[in-house]
């Protein structure tokens, strides 16, 4: 819980400093993408290093691993709810949805399919789905299920969110959660698409 | 995306040939550069006059879609989780 505190701090400071333009004309924007790299490397060697979870990867139940269907289809019949209360339609909102967490991407594509508005929306809901995974995880794990961190990290859960993934649902699960992030990281742009065209 | 893959392949490879060594100091560096994204993130954000201006409302209109896409998820883990152990039972 400590962590997950620290990191909503760490956020929040970084909103007050950009909101103050304290960083202005930063290097910014491609700054996040290599850290981001570096990142995904020493996770990489982490799990490298920790032959006990390579090897867990074949006790694995194989069903498990179509996670990222369910994970699809349960984002996009939520996201279809949210529409009831919203001023978008369905397809508006589940396009919005199928970012996954994966604010970058998604906010990009819609501000280019439907405007500024909407791509807002989506910039600031995918931002929310990860702070909500990063917050919920121990919690998740501990009352639901250990999928359902994994789940609810969506399209994050092959870096941002699998350190907290790790710790929640257990080193056992590290080869899915990887593996569920990449399936879903790539459908972000085909879904984001589609729904927006529709 | 080829970029990532090729981050994390390379990653898992080093990790491999450190194997044997003490890697704790590896989790303090992963939580450091968590920590390092997400004050990037809110940058990006805080910065975005357009998003600070419409923040009231458009951000609950995205915690509404992200509160209800996260559920929806952790629904559909549910149902596979539920499955698996029916599974488990019959054929143990």
């Amino acid at each position: 819980m400590r962590g997950s505190l620290v990191i909503v701090a760490f956020f929040a400071l970084g909103v007050a400093i950009g909101a103050l333009h304290l960083a202005e004309n930063l290097w910014l924007t491609g700054v996040s993408y290599y850290v981001l790299c570096a990142l995904i490397f020493f996770v990489g060697v982490g799990i490298g290093s920790d032959t006990g979870t390579l090897r867990s990867l074949g006790s694995l139940n194989r069903r498990l691993f179509t996670l990222p269907l369910l994970t699809i289809a349960g984002t996009l019949a939520g996201s279809a709810v949210a529409a009831l209360v919203l001023p978008y339609t369905a397809a508006e909102c589940m396009a919005v949805g199928s970012g996954m967490a994966y604010y970058s991407l998604s906010s990009v594509l819609i501000t280019e399919y439907s405007g500024a508005d909407l791509g807002v929306v989506a910039l600031l809901a995918n931002v929310m789905r990860e702070l909500l995974a990063l917050l919920l995880a121990p919690l998740l794990a501990l009352k639901v299920n250990p999928l359902a961190p994994i789940a609810a990290g969506g399209a994050t859960t092959a870096d941002t969110t699998l350190p907290i993934i790790t710790r929640a649902s257990g080193s056992a699960y590290v080869p899915l959660s990887i593996a569920h992030g990449f399936a879903t990281d790539f459908s972000v742009p085909f879904l984001v698409t589609l729904f927006s065209s529709l | 995306m080829l970029t990532i893959i090729s981050m994390m392949t390379l990653g898992l490879a080093v990790g491999f040939v450190l194997r044997r060594r003490a890697m704790g100091w590896v989790a303090r560096v992963v939580t450091a550069l968590v920590w390092l994204l997400l004050l990037l993130l809110g940058m990006e954000v805080g910065g975005n006059s357009a998003i600070i201006a419409g923040l009231h409302r458009l951000g609950v209109e995205a915690l509404v879609v992200a509160a209800c896409a996260t559920a929806g998820s952790v629904l559909g883990s549910v149902l596979l989780w539920r499955s698996v152990k029916r599974d488990n039972r019959r054929r143990p």
